[in-house]
This record gives structure tokens, C-alpha cells and sequence, in this order.
């Protein structure tokens, strides 16, 4: 191979593969609002990302968490950041052959003349990708191995929450927003470069250690019992912290980011742009570790969110606006928000979408609002667990009656299909929890068929398997094995279809339980788990989020083999069906994601209870430990302001306007 | 219930229909023709176009696209139609639509439509094909082999299975020359638009099947023209041509 110059363009080597690949488009860059910046921008201290979403470019391209990052390093005139993604196998292969490295598809720089490769790992079946864009970029998959002049290979998005799971590839782990914390990096390594790079990466990653808020496996030592249990893990350098801080970002309006979404040409998941409304939830499900662990709310204000809106639709043209966050239609002034904006896009083709999963009438009147004058298709609920009791379990307040009152509600204001998501293999669920979900789905029906006159109105049952997550209250308990989740899908499935009258009106839609599995040895995994990975990634084994090229048996047989390796009597049932006891030292204990171990626990007691939870938006402080211990505080309206009407979309016209005398 | 209708007056009305020509170029050569509709569409509404829209619960802006080239193929004339709701000046148009675009999809011209159907006059191209690490002499025997066939066929897959066709009817003509790399020769030919149509692959495989010929990499393929055929000359005319008589008169 070559030699090439640091930050040098790969394109003219990656053309011609370009020609041999699915869907090209994916690798070229270019998109509207990327950014390219020159390799030495900053001169000799010049900091350089390059931010990694370990699936495909579809899926990782319009993620939210990435976008913001490239958009807060680009700003900084110092730093560069560039965007590179997982190729798919087809790419893989050509690449490899013809030696070219992994890529970024901004400038085509190869992966490993960075600085930085920052990985976003919303989900941990992201990690086999992981290794898959190491070894093409020529870095070292072990952290161990890793020398001066070496990308330093930091990951974050919320499965990092668990960095033990992959600790041998990972140079460090940064938990929480990420906004200031890339910039507080960049800062470290720009005084680093600035002083000549003294101690070499070690020393950087020291000074990484002892900012309190990155996380270094390397400086930590796991000594274990036994019996497989996790005995202690100990710092191993002076001045590293025993437990790393999850990094909290107040006041949303100071940080209105993406100010300028990314506008594929491809074709993505996610069609439209997104506008993250507020961060954070406290509804308190307690099998969410999304809502768990981004404490506390911290809500976006009218305003600001009627900026973003205005200038991100300047900046991008999309057609449609989604008002994210992991419970929407709990923005304290949301009613306000979604009808100042209806009313100032109105008759602009501009559609908004609300992810909103809760169920409640109140719903219902948004989701009316936002289709004025579109159509209602599906509705989608969350009732999440099928048996009121189980409800109780995981903290999901919906009685049964509200939610057919809801869903008459949906039926009667001209929704044609009502979509419900369920879990199953919940703690304490039994058959009878479970088999509840069809006579519910059977209410449904028949009450959608009474307000609304109609027999085509359909409901459609989503289920999928229970994976127990780390940082939440329950974390201790013993996932549902894939058989027994299987057997009990299937034992609903049977009682849907038995009703011959209203079966056919519903849809039933599972997933099985054997990726669960593999999730929740990833999830809730320790550092023995990367022969795991490693060995699955070995024989093959590439996206593992996308069932084509997910094999469970692959994932089984390389565990098997790896933990045979293992002086510990541990298996993947060990690490995911296995009740944990309150005193076990949990790998991710070395993270301090706020959340009061003990209330945790009580938590999971009161689960046992069946013994709600309020919401401590509108109860009182519950105590779950957040904010005292990472000095935050709630911040949420009601602000009382109101979205004025804009002169919005099609500003332009006016110049473009025929003059009367063009033709003169 | 009844069912619902959209509420409101129905969208306004179209009163203006503009065509326009723009170039793919770059590494944009690897966009999709839905990629293109996808980007323009956002464009159109980042430029603030007053689009006619369909009616109903779905609006539609009112696009015409007439025979895109393939993906990965650069060209310097592919064409669309639109309607709008308010009378614009095109010029003012293009320059807005073509920054609104992501650069190396570039608007070159738009004018108001005349009378007639734009995609009728779209009779044939002419193609430019870079051929990396093939030799003029090479190519030109290539080129000689292939002229002197009366029947070159090839077999395509489409959505409904492979298919076998005649492309040498389509090649209206065919020439080899040199560029300013000694080791990539040019080929440049004038292809007739047929069903199925015979795309400039079409032809490569054509060519590999009479001499052998196989390059080292893909060649750079780019369209430089469509429209009407000109037999005479081997050449195409300016489709867009009776839209500007129609507008100057
Ligand atoms: C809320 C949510 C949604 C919402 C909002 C989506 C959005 N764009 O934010 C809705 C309901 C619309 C949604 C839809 C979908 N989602 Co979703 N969603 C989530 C969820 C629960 C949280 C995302 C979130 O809060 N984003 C807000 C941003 C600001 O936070 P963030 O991404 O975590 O990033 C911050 C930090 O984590 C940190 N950070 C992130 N990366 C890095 C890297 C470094 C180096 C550092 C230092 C820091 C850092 O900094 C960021 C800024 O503070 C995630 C699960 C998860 N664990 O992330 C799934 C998730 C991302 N969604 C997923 C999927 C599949 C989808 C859909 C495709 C579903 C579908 N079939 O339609 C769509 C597509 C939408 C899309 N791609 O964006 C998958 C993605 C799977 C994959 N292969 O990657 C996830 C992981 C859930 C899952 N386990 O299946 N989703
Ligand atoms: S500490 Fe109190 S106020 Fe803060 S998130 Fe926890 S329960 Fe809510």
C-alpha cells in the first residue's frame, strides 16, 4: 500500500468501488448543511473527530445525538469533525481487497488520521460494527495495543451507560449529553498538542481520567470472586476517580442544536427534521432506561422551539417537523406549541409528527390538531404491559377503561387503525398477564366498531421481549429466556386468532425472543463479554440489529467457545437470565448515572408492591438521587408565551416574482 | 361516520408550467433518481417556489422528470418539468433553485414551456464514456468490430426478469478519440431512446462481447445532450428550443 499524507482525500482510490456497491449515494457525502473543513484548520493544535454511528448510513444519519456533535465541533474554528458510518458487508469486501481504509464520507479522510473516533451507541448491537470500523481503519481493536499516534477511540449515547461490556475496545467512555463534554475534550487535547504531547497518549488519557467525567477501562482493575461475581473495580492510577459522572447539559435554549439538520439525499429511516422539544423524562417507567438515565427534565421553551423549527425548515426544506423527546406530549405547554405551529405553517404542505406514546385523551386532541388536514391513518399507544397488575409492576399508570376511552376517543375522530405496543417477559409476568393483551385488543375493536359504524377499523398488537437495563430498578431481575418468551408469544398469538368475529380485525406483530437475549448479555454485560464480541465478530457476524444479518446461533456458539476460555462458571444464562442480589457489584456501578443505588432497589421493592410512582414534574421530590447528586435541578414551564404568526416558507417568491417589465 | 375530506378551498391553481435542465455532476453521479426528486423537492421549498400541489390529503407538488440518467452516470442534461401558482421569472428561478441544491446538482437553464410534450423530444443522447486504461488503438478497433455487427444483442435483468435485446439498432453513431491521458481513450456516441432503453452498459457489455474489450476500471460515463435526433449530422438539438421560439415570439 501507498504512503499518504495525514488528512489527504481517499475519493479517486473509493470511486471506482463506487460503481460495484448497493446504493452508493451512502458513501459520497455532500449532503446538504455537511461541513468540510481544512485537515489543519486550528494550525499545530487543530483537534480532529470523527464521529462514528455504527450502522448503516440510513439509520445513522439523521440520528439526533450525532448530528448535534458534528454541529457544536465544527463551530469551534480549532476543531474539525467528520462523519464516517458502518459499511455494509458488499463495501466491506471491496475495501478490504482493494486496501482502502475506513472512510469518512465528508472529505474521504481515512478513520485512523484522526485524533478522535467518537462512537455513538444508542444500542449495543451496534458494537460488532464497532470492530468491523476499527480493523479496516487500521487501529488496533484492543485498547491494550494501542500506541502513541493511535486513534484514540472514545464511545458515548446511551449504551455507553454500561462501558464494561466493551472495555477491551474502547479507550474511554463518556456518559451523558454530549455537547460540552466534546468541547471540554477538545480543550484537553488542544492544550496536550499545544505543550508537544507530553507523556504521549497515556498521559492524555490520564488527564481524560481525572476531569471526574471519562471514563478509561484501562485504569481500572476488575478483580472478581469465585464464582463469577464482580469482587471490586478499583482505580488503578492516582487521581482517577472510583466512579465516572454522567455529564448533564441545563438550559436547552442556550444549546438550539442541530441549527442546520443534515438533508440526505439518500434515503433515511427518519424523512423529516427533528426538533428535540425537551430532554429527559420522570414518568418513571421502570423497565425505561432512557428515562432513567437523562434526569432530570429539562424542557426546551416555546420559544426556542419555535425558532428551531422556523430556521431548521429554512436551512433544510424538509416537509415534515418531528417534535422528539422520550414523552412529548408531557411539554408543559405543548397544546400551545402544536397549535402556534399548525397555524403558522398552515397551507405550507408543512406536516408535524408527535412520537407520543402515552395514553390519554388529551393525546388525542394533539394528534387532531397535527392532522387538521391530513390523513389519520395509525395511532400509536403504549400500553406496554397487557394485565393492569403488570401495568402497576412497571410503573406504567393506564387503567384499562382510560385506555378504551382514549382509543374510542381516536376511533370516533376518524383514526382508522389504532397501533398498541406491549412487552413481554416483564418481571413478575405470568401466561395470564400476558394472554390479557387479546381480550384488550378485543375491547378495542368492538368499542372502535361502536363509536365509529364501521367493520374496517383495525388494531394492531406489537410486541417484543424484555431486556433488562443497567441504571434502572431493574436491573437485578432475571430476564425471560427465549423459549419460554417464544412460547408465550405464541400462546397469544393463539388467543387473538381465536376469535374468529374480531381476530380479523387484528394485527398481531412479534418479535421473537432470541435477539433479546443477545441484547441483554451486551446490555448487562462485563468485560468478559468482549471475547464474545470479538469471536462473533471473528466468524462473521456484522450488523446484528438488522435480522438478515443477525444469528443468534453464531452469537451462542462463539459464547460458548469464549466463556469455555474463562476460569468463571458463567454463561450467557449467567449474565441474562440470572436474578442479581442487592449486594452484587454491578459493572456499570463504576458510572454514576445519579440514581441512588438504594433508591433503585426500593424502587424494584415497590415493583414487587405493585406501588406506583408519581411524577416529580408535578409530585413532590421522590428522592431518586439525581439532582443533589449531579447539582441539576428540573426546568420546565410554563413560560405563558405564545408562537406569534410568521411570514415562514416561501420568502424566496418575492424575488423570484415576474417583473412586469422582464419582457419588455 | 363519513369519511373525512380534506377541509379548506381546494389548492390553487397552476399558472404557469416551466422546464428546466440541470447537470449531475461529481460524486452526485452516484444519486438515484429518487435521491434527485427527494433533493429537489426540499430544494424547491427551501427556494421558496409557489409549487402547484396536487390535490387531497397527500399533496403532491406537480414534477414532471423525463428519462433520468442511470445511477452513477454524471450528465449535463437531465430534464423536469413544474408547475407553479404565481407567474415567475425563470432566470430568477434558476439561479434560486440552483443554490438551494447541494453543489454538483447544478440548474443550467430553465425556461417557460410552449405547446408540446418536452419528453417526446427527448429522442436520443449523446454520450461521453472516459475510458480509464484503455488504449485509442484498442477502442477503435472495439468501435470498428461493433459498427460492423448488424444485431448486438445483450440480456438485462429488469423487475420482471432478464430480458434479451438488440442495442446495435439503437447506436445512431459511435467514435473513438483520444484525450490528453494517452492510457484513457474517449468514446463518444449518439444513442437512439428505445423500449427497453439501451443504456450505455448496455453497450460496454455489447463491445466486451464483439472484441473482448474489458476495462481495467468502470469507465467515467457522462450524458452530454438529449433531444431531438439529428440524423444528418449524428447529433441532437436543443430540446428546450421551440419553449424559447414560443417565448421570444
Ligand atoms: C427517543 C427515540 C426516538 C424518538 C426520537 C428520535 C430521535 N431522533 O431522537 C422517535 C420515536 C421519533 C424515534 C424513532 C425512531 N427510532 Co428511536 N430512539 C429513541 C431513543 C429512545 C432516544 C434517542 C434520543 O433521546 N435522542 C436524543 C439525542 C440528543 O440524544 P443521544 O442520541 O443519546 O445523544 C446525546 C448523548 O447520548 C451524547 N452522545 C451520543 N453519541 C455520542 C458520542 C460521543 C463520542 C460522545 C462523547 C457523546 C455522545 O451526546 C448527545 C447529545 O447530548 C433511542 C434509544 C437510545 N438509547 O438512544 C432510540 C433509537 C435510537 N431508535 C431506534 C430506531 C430503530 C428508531 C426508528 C428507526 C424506529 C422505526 N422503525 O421507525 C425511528 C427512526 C428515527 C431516527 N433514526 O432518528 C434505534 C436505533 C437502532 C440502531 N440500529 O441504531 C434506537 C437505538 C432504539 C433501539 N434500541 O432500537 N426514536
Ligand atoms: S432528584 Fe427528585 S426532582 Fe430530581 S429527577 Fe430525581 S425525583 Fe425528580
Amino acid at each position: 500500500m501507498h504512503t499518504r499524507t495525514a488528512g489527504a482525500s481517499l475519493f479517486t482510490d473509493l470511486e471506482p468501488l463506487l460503481e460495484q456497491v448497493s446504493k452508493p449515494i451512502q458513501y459520497v457525502g455532500g449532503e446538504l448543511n455537511s461541513t468540510v473543513k481544512d485537515w489543519d484548520c486550528g494550525g499545530d493544535v487543530t483537534v480532529r473527530w470523527a464521529l462514528m454511528y455504527p450502522d448503516a448510513y440510513e439509520v445513522g444519519v439523521p440520528n439526533q445525538g450525532s448530528m448535534i456533535l458534528y454541529e457544536v465541533l465544527n463551530e469551534r474554528p480549532d476543531v474539525l469533525a467528520e462523519r464516517t458510518y458502518a459499511v455494509w458487508p458488499d463495501m466491506e469486501a471491496l475495501m478490504r481487497s482493494q486496501g482502502v481504509p475506513q472512510f469518512t464520507v465528508d472529505a474521504h479522510r481515512a478513520v485512523g488520521d484522526f485524533d478522535v473516533l467518537g462512537i455513538s451507541f444508542s444500542t449495543e448491537l451496534g458494537y460488532t460494527n464497532l470492530l468491523t470500523a476499527l480493523d479496516l481503519a487500521g487501529i488496533p481493536l484492543h485498547a491494550r495495543d494501542r500506541v502513541d499516534g493511535d486513534t484514540i477511540v472514545i464511545a458515548g449515547g446511551h449504551a455507553a451507560f454500561n462501558p464494561e461490556t466493551i472495555a477491551d475496545f474502547v479507550d474511554a467512555a463518556i456518559i451523558g449529553d454530549g455537547e460540552e463534554a466534546v468541547l471540554m475534550v477538545s480543550d484537553l487535547i488542544a492544550a496536550w498538542k499545544r505543550e508537544g504531547m507530553p507523556g504521549g497518549r497515556h498521559e492524555l488519557l490520564l488527564r481524560l481520567a481525572k476531569t471526574g467525567g471519562v471514563y478509561v477501562p484501562a485504569f481500572y482493575e476488575v478483580t472478581y470472586l469465585p464464582d463469577g461475581r464482580i469482587q471490586r473495580i478499583a482505580p488503578t492510577e492516582h487521581g482517577v476517580p472510583w466512579r465516572v459522572s454522567k455529564h448533564t447539559v441545563m438550559d436547552l435554549d442556550e444549546w438550539p442544536y442541530p441549527k442546520q439538520p443534515l438533508v440526505p439525499l439518500a434515503e433515511s429511516v427518519h424523512e423529516r427534521m427533528s426538533v428535540e422539544i425537551f430532554r429527559g423524562c420522570t414518568r418513571g417507567c421502570r423497565f425505561c432506561q432512557a428515562g432513567m438515565i437523562t434526569r432530570p427534565v429539562r424542557e426546551r421553551s416555546i420559544t426556542g422551539i419555535g425558532e428551531m423549527v422556523e430556521k431548521g425548515l429554512a436551512a433544510t426544506g424538509f416537509e415534515e417537523v418531528g417534535l422528539l423527546s422520550l414523552s412529548s406530549a408531557d411539554h408543559t405547554e405543548i397544546a400551545d406549541i402544536t397549535k402556534g405551529l399548525a397555524d403558522r405553517y398552515e397551507g405550507t404542505n408543512t406536516g408535524l409528527s408527535l412520537p407520543s406514546t402515552r395514553v390519554d385523551a388529551f393525546n388525542i386532541d394533539l394528534a387532531n390538531e397535527l392532522t387538521r388536514n391530513g390523513r389519520r391513518s395509525g395511532l400509536t399507544f403504549a400500553p406496554e404491559g397487557g394485565s393492569e397488575r403488570i401495568r402497576k409492576v412497571i410503573n406504567k399508570m393506564v387503567t384499562e377503561d382510560d385506555l378504551i376511552k382514549t382509543v374510542s376517543a381516536a376511533y370516533g375522530a376518524g383514526w382508522r387503525n389504532v397501533k398498541l405496543y406491549f412487552m413481554c417477559g416483564l418481571p413478575t409476568e405470568t401466561d395470564e398477564d400476558v394472554l390479557q393483551i387479546a381480550e384488550l385488543a378485543k375491547r378495542v375493536i368492538e368499542t372502535g366498531r361502536q363509536v365509529s359504524g364501521r367493520k374496517d377499523i383495525r388494531c394492531t398488537v406489537s410486541i417484543g421481549g424484555f431486556v433488562p437495563k443497567p441504571h434502572t430498578p431493574f436491573q437485578w431481575v432475571g430476564q425471560l429466556s427465549a423459549d419460554e418468551t417464544d412460547a408465550r408469544l405464541e400462546k397469544l398469538r393463539d388467543a387473538i386468532r381465536s376469535d374468529r368475529r374480531l381476530g380479523s380485525s387484528i394485527g398481531f406483530r412479534y418479535h421473537d425472543g432470541k435477539p433479546g437475549i443477545v441484547e441483554g448479555l451486551l446490555s448487562r454485560g462485563d468485560r468478559r463479554v468482549g471475547a464474545v464480541i470479538e469471536q462473533v465478530w471473528r466468524d462473521g457476524g456484522r450488523f446484528d440489529g438488522w435480522s438478515e444479518h443477525f444469528s443468534y446461533d453464531g452469537w451462542m456458539a462463539a459464547a460458548e467457545k469464549a466463556f469455555a476460555a474463562s476460569p468463571w462458571p458463567i454463561d450467557v444464562d449467567w449474565y441474562t437470565t440470572r436474578e442479581r442480589e442487592e449486594s452484587e457489584v454491578l459493572p456499570w456501578d463504576v458510572v454514576d448515572s445519579g440514581l441512588d443505588k438504594e433508591w433503585l432497589w426500593q424502587d424494584w421493592l415497590d415493583a414487587l408492591d405493585e406501588t406506583e410512582v408519581d411524577d416529580c414534574r408535578w409530585t413532590p421530590c421522590f428522592d431518586c438521587g439525581v439532582c443533589p447528586q449531579m447539582n441539576t435541578e428540573i426546568e420546565i414551564g410554563p413560560t405563558g408565551k405564545v408562537l406569534l404568526p410568521l411570514t415562514v416558507l416561501g420568502a424566496g417568491k418575492a424575488g423570484m416574482a415576474e417583473q412586469a417589465h422582464t419582457h419588455a | 361516520m363519513a369519511r373525512r375530506t380534506p377541509e379548506g378551498p381546494p389548492p390553487p391553481p397552476a399558472v404557469q408550467k416551466l422546464r428546466l435542465r440541470y447537470a449531475k455532476r461529481g460524486r452526485l453521479r452516484f444519486s438515484s433518481t429518487r435521491d434527485f426528486s427527494r433533493a429537489l423537492e426540499r430544494a424547491l421549498r427551501r427556494a421558496g417556489v409557489p409549487m402547484a400541489f396536487s390535490a387531497g390529503f397527500h399533496p403532491h407538488p406537480k414534477i414532471s422528470y423525463a428519462n433520468a440518467a442511470p445511477t452513477g452516470t454524471a450528465s449535463e442534461a437531465e430534464y423536469f418539468e413544474i408547475s407553479v401558482t404565481e407567474r415567475v421569472d425563470p432566470e430568477a428561478l434558476r439561479v434560486a433553485l440552483d443554490a438551494a441544491l447541494p453543489p454538483d446538482l447544478d440548474v443550467l437553464e430553465v425556461v417557460e414551456a410552449g405547446p408540446g410534450s418536452l419528453a417526446e423530444r427527448l429522442e436520443g443522447s449523446v454520450w461521453h464514456l472516459e475510458m480509464r486504461g484503455v488504449t485509442l488503438e484498442t477502442l477503435t478497433y472495439a468501435v470498428e468490430r461493433f459498427l460492423a455487427t448488424e444485431l448486438a444483442e445483450v440480456t438485462r435483468t429488469f423487475k420482471t426478469g432478464p430480458k434479451t435485446f438488440d442495442v446495435r439498432s439503437a447506436v445512431v453513431s459511435m467514435v473513438a478519440t483520444e484525450s490528453d491521458d494517452p492510457s484513457c481513450a474517449i468514446l463518444q456516441m449518439v444513442v437512439r431512446h428505445t423500449t427497453p432503453s439501451v443504456r450505455p452498459d448496455d453497450i460496454l457489455t455489447a463491445l466486451r462481447a464483439v472484441t473482448e474489450l474489458s476495462p481495467p476500471v468502470p469507465p467515467l460515463v457522462t450524458r452530454l445532450a438529449q433531444g431531438p435526433l439529428l440524423t444528418a449530422t449524428a447529433g441532437v438539438a436543443d430540446p428546450l428550443a421551440a419553449d424559447k421560439e414560443a417565448v421570444g415570439s
